[in-house]
Formats: C-alpha cells, structure tokens, sequence
C-alpha cells in the first residue's frame, strides 16, 4: 500500500499547525522546571549556603532566559490544556458518575483521547468547564503564593 | 511496538500531569524560577526549609513531579513520532518513559532525604 510521505515540516504550512507544535513544545519546558524543582528542593535540604548557592545559578542570565521562556511555554499548556480538558471530556451532572475512555486522531494516528466523566443528564457548556479551571489556576496559585511568601 | 496495554496508564498520568502542570507550574515558575532568584521576594530561608519538610508539601511535591514528567515524556515521545515523523518508535518511547522513571526514582529519593 502507498502511503504519501509526510514533509517534516509540515507543521510550518498552517497558523493551527504551528500552535499545536509549540503546544506538544512545552513539554521540554514541563521536563526542565520539574528538574529545577528538584535540585532547589535538594539544594534547600543541604542548608542556607547550598540554597543561596542554587539561587545565584538561577539568577545568571541564561537561566533566567530558559526560565522567562520555560513561563510563556507553560502559559501556552495552561490555556491549550483549559480549551483541550472542556472539549475532550464530556461532563453531565445529575445522576451515576461512569468513567470512560474515547479515542482521538492526532496527526493521523489514533490514540487514546480523554477519560469521559459522564455523571449521567445533561451536559455542562466547554465555557463554564473553561472559566471553573481557570478558578482553580487562581485559587492554587494565590495560595502557593501565600505560603511561600507569608 | 510498545506494549499496548500499558497505554491506559500512561496516558492517565499524561493526563494527570497535564492538569498539574497546567495549574501549578506558571506560579512555580513565577516564583522560584523569577521572583526569588532575581530579588523580587527574599522569603526567609528557615521558613521555606520548614515548608518544604512538611510531609504534606514532600507527598504532593513528589506528585506533581511523577505525573509531570510522565506527562512530559508522553508528549516528547509523540512529538517526535508525529511531528518530526521520526521512524525509530521504541527507543523513542524507552528513552521517553525511561528518562520519566528516572526522575521519578530521584525525585522519590529527593523527597524522603530532605
């Protein structure tokens, strides 16, 4: 069977093309900061000094680019992933609460799409799904920022 | 080809790792990638030590870094795969989930030595 070879820049033809690549991107971001993450957390366990040490690295030019872009990639994933979870999951309130899993295309290649939560009736509008995420964004990181900065 | 019946639970910690990422790392990165490194906010170190000692904040710091960096890796694998169209499936996906295992083994490590 003749398959029609993909271009390897195929997704430089379209705006939605180039989006959804800078979107799969931001997973090198996700990578990096869990690994900044767990070095500070490391550096905070071996005292003052260790930490102080941690925090001058992160101060140098070129990890507060990564970490400046590291922030535009994730608010990329933050907003994809908001629109992704209101579409992909069907969410019905009123009744049995049944777990699912639907199956999507992404380029050309099925794969498992999202778990349904389906708890029976009707179906709450992608919007509200939208505004109650961002609710939560607000609520956690007001009080991430609370914590750390009391 | 990698086994298919491990997809399911990779693609939930895909999932759940997306939701993590989503909500928790622009204020993290905000904060510990910015602010504090550049001198916006001088927290107290003994305070932030005993913050992140807590068991609390050492069980969901050890969370959110499992289901991220699955999440990551998930997302590298079928970006190369399907993006840059490269044909080598199963070291992709070794390499991917490997890294993930990894760093969750570090993380694990991390997180009960603090």
């Amino acid at each position: 069977m003749y398959r029609q070879p993909v271009s390897r820049l195929w997704w430089l033809k379209k705006r939605t093309y180039f989006v959804f690549v800078m979107r799969e991107l931001s997973c090198i971001f996700v990578a990096w900061f869990a690994v900044f993450l767990m070095v500070m957390v490391f550096a905070i366990g071996r005292g003052e000094a260790s930490y102080q040490r941690f925090m001058d690295w992160a101060a140098s030019p070129v990890v507060v680019a990564i970490n400046i872009v590291a922030l535009a990639f994730l608010v990329l994933h933050t907003m994809t992933w908001f629109v992704l979870t209101a579409h992909a999951t069907p969410i019905r309130v009123g009744g049995r609460r049944v777990l699912a899993m639907r199956e999507a295309r992404v380029a050309g290649r099925i794969v498992p799409a999202a778990t349904a939560v389906r708890v029976g009736g009707r179906q709450v509008p992608a919007a509200m799904v939208i505004a109650s995420q961002y609710a939560g964004l607000v609520v956690v990181s007001a009080f991430i920022a609370w914590l750390v900065l009391r | 080809m990698t086994k298919r019946h491990i997809e399911p639970i990779v693609w939930l910690l895909f999932s759940a790792g997306g939701v993590a990422a989503a909500v928790f790392l622009p204020i993290l990165i905000l904060l510990f990638g910015l602010a504090i490194p550049l001198g916006w906010v001088r927290p107290d170190y003994n305070y932030l030590d005993a913050v992140v000692s807590h068991w609390l904040t050492r069980l969901v710091l050890l969370g959110l870094l499992v289901v991220m960096l699955f999440h990551s890796a998930h997302r590298f694998r079928y970006t190369l795969h399907d993006g840059l169209q490269l044909r080598w499936e199963v070291p992709i996906a070794v390499l991917s989930y490997g890294g993930a295992l990894l760093g969750s083994a570090a993380a694990l490590l991390i997180v009960l030595t603090i």
